[in-house]
């Protein structure tokens, strides 16, 4: 148990730890590596992983960073699919690996987001062929170009994992208000040790039905996993939407779904914003009367 | 207003269900993963017990248990004498159990055949204890209605 334990300095509470961000920052800057590896993962699949990277990536883009998205899901190739450039997609991560394409080649311009820029998984390919001592390469090298690499980790904990994480500095996890996903977030928590700083997105989150106790609330899922939490994306049908399209929702900046996108992207970056909850998961007045009243119901 | 009664009075969701069970999925999880802390914790059992008597520290078997909403720990510290050489209750751990009747007992012979040491031959019959320790108490019983 010890070892899940994050860094007692971010582990306190849900205030995002600006300050060993900004320190990270500056000993990278110092190492001539200017950009930060962000590795979201989760162990369990289906949980949104490659949305919310699709989502983050295009949230930070649009702040101005320049960022990559690394699909390191490597024979399962889908974030040209949430991104819409499956048809742009020339070369992917293991031309590069294994030098038939330079990166320049390999990289697809994004439609809609100047700075963000796609690397795609090989489609035909197998997980245990990408060389970890290669990928990290890669990725700092990508870190020299762009102030964010963010890498799309396959589900499981197997070689794929192990390569997605192996070029990182930092980990989101993806989770779920469900026992299984929880359950697998913790196992990869554990796994990724206090190196990885993992902070947490809650994502496909029902407030109406942790409002009447039938899904997992947030304090649920962060009293167990104790992660300094990012922010909470509601289970929106905005999102399928988008998603069908090939347009991330976080594009649509006036809904509250693509704006708390962008919240994250704001933490992500270190800044002092909160941690953005879907509106109707605060109690109503109802609920507080009722838990006023005894609190039986949770 | 009825919808409203019915949230006041009614059943707990299925959420605590959940919560219930992914507490103590992880825990059994934790404990899986943590063998290095199991092996602290008999130590310091030991060595707690080893106070008042003098155990057969290569036999001890620490083992998990799930019961219902529970998990226990259950210990099993074979004792090989009762003996306490200064009264002040601190007594020195003993120094390794002869190998030779260890190795000549059968691993399956169990609690009755607890290999008698050489120091501890000439004292009492080895007893065997049990103990069963609640490593959690379940938080709160679950409402009724």
């Amino acid at each position: 148990m010890h070892q899940l334990q994050p860094n007692p300095s971010t582990s306190s509470g849900q205030a995002p730890s600006t300050s060993p961000e900004q320190a990270e920052a500056q000993a990278s800057a110092a190492t001539a590596k200017r950009g930060r590896a962000i590795v979201l993962t989760s162990g369990k699949g289906g949980v949104g992983k490659t949305t919310t990277a699709a989502n983050l990536g295009t949230a930070l883009a649009r702040r101005g960073a320049s960022v990559v998205l690394i699909d390191a899901d490597v024979g399962l190739r889908n974030l040209d699919i949430v991104l819409g450039l499956e048809s742009r997609v020339q070369h992917h991560l293991l031309d590069v690996l294994e030098e038939r394409a330079s990166i320049d080649d390999a990289l697809v311009a994004d439609k809609h987001s100047e700075k963000l820029f796609l690397l795609a998984a090989a489609q035909s390919r197998e997980k245990d062929e990408v060389e970890t001592a290669k990928m990290q390469a890669l990725v700092s090298r990508l870190c020299e170009r762009f102030d964010y690499v963010l890498i799309d980790s396959p589900a499981g904990i197997e070689l794929g994992f192990k390569n997605a994480v192996a070029g990182a500095d930092e980990a989101i996890v993806i989770c779920t208000p469900e026992v299984a996903a929880v359950r697998d977030v913790d196992r990869v928590v554990g796994l990724l040790g206090n190196r990885f700083k993992p902070q947490l997105i809650i994502n496909r989150l029902r407030p109406h039905l942790v409002r009447r106790g039938k899904m997992l609330s947030v304090d649920d899922v962060n009293g167990i996993l104790r992660l300094p939490l990012l922010g909470v994306i509601a289970d929106e049908p905005e999102i399928i939407v988008t998603t069908n399209r090939g347009e991330p929702l976080a594009l649509q900046t006036h809904t509250a779904t693509g704006a708390a996108y962008h919240a994250i992207a704001a933490r992500v970056a270190g800044e002092d914003v909160p941690a953005p909850m879907p509106a109707a998961a605060k109690p109503s007045f109802a609920e507080r009367l009722s838990a006023f009243f005894g609190g039986k119901r949770r | 207003m009825i919808e409203f009664l019915k949230r006041l009075f009614g059943q707990p969701g299925s959420s605590a269900t959940a919560k219930e069970r992914l507490r103590l999925v992880l825990m059994t999880d934790h404990l899986e993963l943590a063998p290095e802390m199991i092996e602290k914790m008999k130590r310091d059992l030991v060595d707690v017990i080893s106070r008042f008597v003098e155990v057969d520290r290569d036999r001890i078997d620490v083992t998990f248990e799930r019961q219902d909403a529970t998990l226990a720990m259950l210990a099993n510290i074979p004792i090989l004498s009762v003996n306490r050489p200064n009264g002040n209750g601190t007594h020195k751990p003993p120094e390794q159990p002869a190998p030779l009747p260890e190795a000549s007992a059968p691993a399956a012979a169990g609690p009755s055949a607890a290999p008698p040491s050489a120091k501890a031959g000439s004292d009492k019959p080895p007893v065997r204890k049990r103990r069963r320790r609640k490593k959690s108490q379940r938080a709160a019983p679950a409402p009724a209605t």
